[in-house]
């Protein structure tokens, strides 16, 4: 799906195994952590058919693609005596082409893929501190849930 | 949680003026729709104005409009002009003279503290608007 932002064209699809470089090094410039092996186990759940969905934000140059963001995330079914719901674990965008609505578009296209998997809600977990990402969900409309998030040292 | 009264009006008069910010509504008018006090409010408004929320237009038909960016000011920026979120958690938490108890409690208040503040600070005035219309459509 083509999304024009005003000049910018964005694409949006969901991710293949030839975009694993790209969603670690951005991953990487944003979160500050490398990942590699989390995201390698990602894609193979995802190709082995084990569940969850990857969503890609990128801009088409001609002849290659410069990924501007992503999405993860799954509909995951009685954990914690929750009905199904879908789970957004990462999403990033590209500090240089944020606030054009591409976040916004990556959260619509996953909502829309969990609703069709029988979720009738999403949710996430956000650290308290981390005002950036929790005001952009709160702008997609998320809010408190019924759950709260409890943990130890151990 | 209860919000002092200087905030609760702050926060209705700059909620209401965001909502369009090309228009200018006086504090009696902002004040007759909430019912709520105009002298009380226009000390509000004045306060309002001091941090840059709304700015006054004179003449007739005159008032405040809105003049901040209601998709970056939160919730946490309009309260924190009026009061100091919190108990005084914070401050005990660093203290070097706590009993167990008295640790303990504290504690659940920093919890509760630090979620009403990362609530406060992550909705937008945009946000809070955009509720309203999410509300309609349940």
């Amino acid at each position: 799906m083509i999304y024009n932002q005003s000049k910018l064209e964005v694409h949006f699809r969901p991710a293949e195994p030839n975009d694993l470089e790209q969603i670690i090094k951005l991953d990487k410039q944003v979160s500050g952590i490398e990942k590699g092996d989390y995201w390698m186990e990602r894609f193979t759940q995802l190709h082995g058919g084990l569940g969850g969905h990857i969503f890609i934000a990128e801009k088409q140059n001609a002849e290659s693609s410069d990924l501007l963001g992503f999405i993860v995330g799954e509909v995951r079914a009685w954990e914690f005596g929750s009905r199904p719901c879908g789970w957004i674990f990462a999403l990033a965008v590209d500090p240089e082409y944020r606030i054009q609505g591409i976040g916004e578009k990556l959260f619509k296209e996953i909502s829309s893929v969990f609703k069709e998997n029988g979720a009738t809600s999403v949710r996430t977990m956000v650290a308290r501190k981390d005002q950036l990402n929790m005001s952009f969900f709160r702008a997609q409309g998320m809010m408190g849930g019924p759950f709260i998030e409890l943990e130890k040292a151990i | 949680m209860k919000l002092q009264k200087a905030t609760q009006f702050g926060l209705y008069a700059v909620l209401e003026l965001a909502r369009d910010p090309q228009s200018q509504k006086s504090a009696v008018d902002i004040a007759k729709k909430y019912g709520i006090s105009s002298n009380h409010l226009a000390k509000v408004m004045r306060d309002l104005g001091r941090a840059g929320l709304v700015a006054s237009v004179r003449g007739a038909g005159g008032g405040y409009r809105f003049s901040g960016n209601s998709k970056r000011v939160t919730l946490m920026d309009v309260i924190t002009i009026f009061e100091e979120l919190g108990s005084d958690a914070s401050d005990g938490l660093n203290s070097p003279h706590r009993i167990d108890i008295e640790d303990a409690l504290l504690s659940v208040l920093f919890e509760i503290d630090e979620i009403t503040q990362a609530t406060f600070s992550s909705i937008t005035l945009d946000t809070l608007l955009k509720t309203i219309h999410w509300r309609g459509q349940k």
